[in-house]
């Protein structure tokens, strides 16, 4: 006799598995960008276009800096998991894995290389 | 036999055959700006990153990005972003369940074309 349940025998044996880990990170960073992303949009927009000295003072602020820094870590994250969806549905085999791993590369670095220069424009 | 009719078989209907509808256009229309947004946001990254280095950088930068084609790809990016995120909200409610019928599906997809263009002038009026 097995002392165990069948949902115990059967967990981790289908063909998918994970479950809806993606689908959840999708749904919070999708939550987050819709607070981010206007308040992005209305601090960064009127000051493109401005002259170097006046953006860097505004960036040495903490609040707009800040949330620019966040809006590129929660979008890139958002944009990483996103993309890899559409090349889910679009590409397979080999290449699939190569444009995921390509995407997912350049969402983090780009990230990463935004929030330095936004940390080195204000401090 | 079961290769008799190999090749001769009806197919299930795929995007070809269908007439584009509202739905089936907002749909892929969210997976196209979400993935083109792409583009703005390394031009913003390109543009801190520029500013964080020297005033030189940034005055490249930021000439690509206020330039005729600079302001076009910001511009359309703004609707993307708009769009994308009031598509976002849609998928938030369906995710309960909860408006997926055709009626109120068309109404939603209404409101998300509409709402995108109203918030890209009110930004561009604010922001510009």
């Amino acid at each position: 006799m097995r002392y165990l349940t069948d949902r115990k025998r059967a967990a981790g044996l289908g063909s998918a598995k994970s479950g809806t880990a993606h689908f959840w990170a999708m749904k919070v960073s999708s939550v987050a960008l819709l607070i981010l992303v206007p308040l992005f949009v209305f601090t960064f927009g009127p000051i493109l276009g401005q002259p170097f000295e006046v953006v860097l003072d505004y960036y040495s602020r903490p609040f707009p800096a800040i949330v620019a820094a966040l809006t590129l870590a929660v979008g890139f994250k958002h944009f990483a998991d996103g993309a890899q969806v559409m090349l889910e549905d679009y590409v397979h085999g080999t290449l699939e894995k190569v444009l995921i791993i390509l995407v997912t590369c350049l969402s983090y670095g780009a990230a990463a290389a935004g929030i330095f220069a936004i940390a080195r424009i204000a401090l | 036999m079961a290769d008799v009719n190999r090749g001769n078989r009806p197919l299930s209907p795929h995007l070809s055959i269908y007439r584009p509808q509202l739905t089936s256009i907002t749909s892929i229309l969210t997976r196209i700006t979400g993935n083109a947004l792409l583009l703005a946001a390394l031009l913003i990254v390109w543009w801190f990153l520029a500013a964080a280095t020297s005033p030189e950088a940034f005055a490249v930068a930021n000439g690509v990005i206020t330039s005729m084609l600079g302001d076009l790809v910001m511009a359309l990016s703004v609707w993307g972003l708009w769009y994308h995120t009031l598509a976002g909200v849609r998928h938030l409610i369906w995710d309960n369940a909860v408006g997926l019928d055709i009626p109120t599906a068309t109404k939603l997809g209404w409101a998300v074309v509409i709402g995108s263009v109203v918030l890209t002038l009110l930004t561009l009026v604010l922001v510009a």
